[in-house]
């Protein structure tokens, strides 16, 4: 096969089966840019991680093709690759000390000791544990372990890095704190990263590129902006930050635009991925996207809603009601100044544009 | 409510209780508790261990029994000067033939015989004729009645050794243990070649567990790490398989060990069948060295595959995927990153494997022939057999003192807290 230009990583229909009869990666393709952040962001099951595993060579792709930099590397074993992975829970060898572990990469690629101790120095000050390369990774806190695991994949200039649920045993601050670092690395770097996770947050803040898995299948692939606001289906609109669900006929269909009818409600959406008049229809509508009380004619969607339940968050209040049936329908009120004063049991207006309104595919269930 | 007034410095409760005193109390219950839980183990330990081996190590230098029985010639004997080369003076065997009169009616006497006897050869008959003749000689002189019952009494050398052992210590047992004894001028020399055999025991047992041990660990260290990296349920199947073992008979593995390897046993009539040695060429691989190492290394690899195997468990697979992440080919990777990480369960399996192999006896005595013989088999032998308990008792100490050095060693070298048994 000859290697597509561009793409310095692809996966070509690539396919991955463990017992012969369920396929956990379905007919993959994917093209990964040089310098590009991308992350693989899917529920647990969701085929990212072997996708990542096949990628570094600790699993055999069943089906398919994996290039890298113009070279297939299906039959590369996994210490040939030059790739720098990140595991979950660091792998640091506990018997060295952090500089040993820093040199092992380059130690078995036979550099000159002076090369390595250089190196070594640089990789520790680029993650900020300079004074740290005599200790034992047990000493080291849960953070500065994650940043040596970092500087180890790093340290012998991989040409690709691989970071697998890096940061799923830190603490919610310390995690945050290393979503930048890691992003700040891989800027200042300008090497190519594959991150696995399964929280959104953390792939909307650091990534170039958001590929969402569910089912051994890519369900959407782009920018994380692109993901939130314009979401393909129902698993994407669902996984991708907080989303209001609702589930309705699609009744008539004009160009860019649809009618679904929900509990006789006929709303105005915008059709993106329905199936046609008569089918059944997932809305997806951002919280952040409905208006309490909107002036008259300004949207096209105006319902009454009884609110159900309010809980303050200073920054907003989210607030539960009940519109067209549907009673886990979710409000952001931002608690800026003169906005309105809601009590759990009235009636309220709420009303939202079609186009922050996207008609999707049925939802899993009713399929 | 008042405030309760308290020294400075001292922490006290709410009603005024110096708040030490009302920890104390408190954890009392608790220690009481955790006292009485351990009682019943630490009395059996008490009993059934420590107690026979500090008997036992008392035995090794206890020496009353010369003294006690010959009690009217030992203190006179104190004052005879052994070096000037004359027989010692006439009270001294007047008093020893009513020693032998007395040891006679207490049938106590061939005990001394048999005592003196560990150090010199002659001496068990020598008591046994003179006790007999003693309780005719009425009157003196009785130096040469003595002499005249047994032409050794005027021989200066035992009464030396007489004098020697009647001490209420020796070390004779020790200098027995490590083939040396003492000299007739009392100074510290090398047994006859003949009577040699204890040093070469003791040599040939830790070569042996020692032996044993890099068996053990070289067949049980791959099939640990398949156990420790297979699926559980796979691994548990095959640990029944390492388990099982254990759950037979000892006795029945040994002499299953008998049934195979002996010259006419299946392994060599299966060797003569195929045609790969001559019928009149079997190979003895029981009853001789071969035979004690074969038994012991298959008795003892389940002591070197759990430590193994518990150790390994706790080694993440993903140590072995970083190291060859990072450019290290399989066998580097396994070298450098895998073995290092399994040094606590190999040490474990080793002193294990190695303490219990160097106080082996039943597999030893049953397969070993003579050239497989253990310093263990010594020992039963002088407890059961020759009831030199004295002797045992040394041997044992010594055997007790080299496995407490090599425990010091390790905890030196490894770190006895890194050891991981299950």
């Amino acid at each position: 096969m000859t290697v597509q230009s561009g793409a310095f990583v692809s996966f070509k229909e690539v396919q991955k089966s463990y017992d012969g009869e369920t396929l956990v990666v379905k007919n993959l393709n994917l093209d990964i840019e040089k310098g590009e952040f991308l992350t693989m962001l899917g529920p647990s099951g969701s085929g990212k991680t072997t996708c990542l595993m096949m990628l570094a060579g600790f699993e055999t792709a069943t089906h398919g093709e994996i290039v890298l930099d113009g070279a297939p590397i299906n039959h590369v074993p996994p210490h040939k690759r030059d790739i720098g992975m990140v595991f979950q829970n660091y792998a640091l060898f506990p018997h060295m000390t952090v500089a040993e572990n820093l040199a092992f990469p380059l130690q078995v690629r036979r550099m000159s000791k002076a090369d390595i101790e250089q190196r070594v120095q640089r990789a520790l000050d680029m993650v900020q544990l300079g004074p740290f390369g005599g200790r034992r990774p047990a000493q080291l806190s849960g953070g500065q372990q994650q940043r040596v695991a970092v500087a180890r994949a790093l340290v012998f200039d991989p040409k690709l890095v691989l970071m697998d649920e890096p940061l799923g045993a830190l603490d919610k601050q310390l995690r945050e704190q290393m979503q930048y670092e890691i992003k700040h690395i891989h800027e200042s770097l300008e090497v190519t990263v594959v991150y696995v996770t399964h929280d959104q947050s953390e792939a909307l803040t650091m990534s170039n590129r958001i590929a969402v898995f569910d089912d051994g299948i890519i369900q959407q692939l782009a920018s994380p902006d692109e993901l939130y606001e314009l979401p393909e289906n129902a698993f994407v609109a669902q996984f991708i930050g907080e989303n209001n669900r609702l589930v309705g006929k699609v009744t008539a269909e004009n160009g860019t635009h649809c009618t679904i009818d929900i509990a006789g409600n006929a709303i105005q959406a915008l059709a993106v991925n329905h199936a046609g008049v008569g089918s059944v229809s997932t809305l997806s509508l951002r919280p952040e996207r409905v208006f309490i009380n909107p002036g008259d004619g300004l949207c096209p969607n105006v319902f009454d809603a009884r609110v159900e339940e309010l809980i303050y968050l200073g920054d907003h209040m989210r607030t539960r009601v009940n519109v067209c049936g549907h009673d886990d329908f979710i409000v952001k009120v931002p608690n800026s100044a003169g906005h309105v004063h809601l009590k759990p049991g009235e009636t309220v207006k709420v009303g939202w544009q079609a186009e922050d309104c996207r008609a999707l595919d049925a939802p899993a269930e009713a399929a | 409510m008042a405030q309760v007034e308290a020294a400075p410095g001292i922490m006290t409760t709410a009603d005024g209780q110096p708040l030490k005193l009302s920890l104390q109390r408190a954890l009392r219950r608790s220690k009481i508790r955790a006292m009485l839980l351990v009682a019943p183990l630490f009395l059996f330990i008490l009993v059934t261990f420590l107690l026979p081996i500090l008997d036992m190590t008392f035995r090794s230098v206890e020496n009353q029994l010369v003294s006690e029985i010959l009690h009217r010639s030992v203190p006179l004997l104190q004052q005879w000067d052994e070096k000037t080369g004359d027989l010692p003076p006439e009270d001294v065997f007047q008093a020893m033939v009513e020693d032998f009169k007395e040891g006679r009616e207490n049938r106590t006497i061939g005990r001394v015989g048999t005592r003196l006897n560990y150090e010199v050869a002659g001496m068990s008959s020598l008591f046994r004729s003179t006790a007999r003749k003693a309780r005719r000689i009425k009157e003196g002189p009785y130096t040469d009645a003595l002499i005249k019952a047994n032409k050794r009494w005027g021989d200066v050398e035992t009464w030396r050794l007489i004098k020697r052992e009647s001490g209420t210590i020796t070390l004779s047992y020790y200098l027995a243990a490590v083939d040396l004894r003492f000299g007739s001028d009392g100074s510290v020399q090398a047994q006859p070649e003949n009577r040699q055999i204890y040093v070469k025991l003791f040599v040939r047992t830790l070569w042996l567990s020692t032996l044993i041990t890099a068996l053990c660990l070289v067949l049980g260290y791959p099939i640990s790490y398949l156990l420790a990296t297979l699926p559980t349920r796979t691994s548990n199947m095959l640990m029944i398989l390492v388990l099982l073992p254990f759950w037979t008979s000892l006795l029945v593995r040994t002499t299953s060990w008998i049934v195979l390897l002996q010259q006419e046993g299946v392994i060599n009539d299966l060797l003569v069948w195929v045609g790969i040695i001559a019928d009149d060429a079997r190979i003895r691989m029981i009853h001789n060295q071969a035979g004690t190492i074969i038994a012991m290394t298959h008795i003892l690899l389940p002591f070197m595959v759990l430590p193994l195997y518990s150790v390994m468990k706790t080694i993440p697979p993903s140590y072995m995927r970083a190291a060859m992440s990072l450019g290290a080919n399989p066998f580097t990777a396994f070298m450098r990153v895998y073995v290092p990480n399994t040094v606590a369960g190999i040490g474990a399996g080793g002193i294990l494997v190695f303490i219990i192999a160097i106080g082996y006896y039943i597999t030893p005595a049953l397969v070993g022939g003579t050239s497989g013989t253990l310093i263990s088999n010594f020992i039963a032998y002088h407890m059961q057999v020759s009831l030199n308990w004295g002797l045992a008792g040394a041997l044992g100490a010594i055997l007790l003192a080299i496995v407490l050095i090599l425990y010091l060693l390790y905890d030196k070298i490894v770190g006895i807290d890194n050891m991981k048994l299950g």
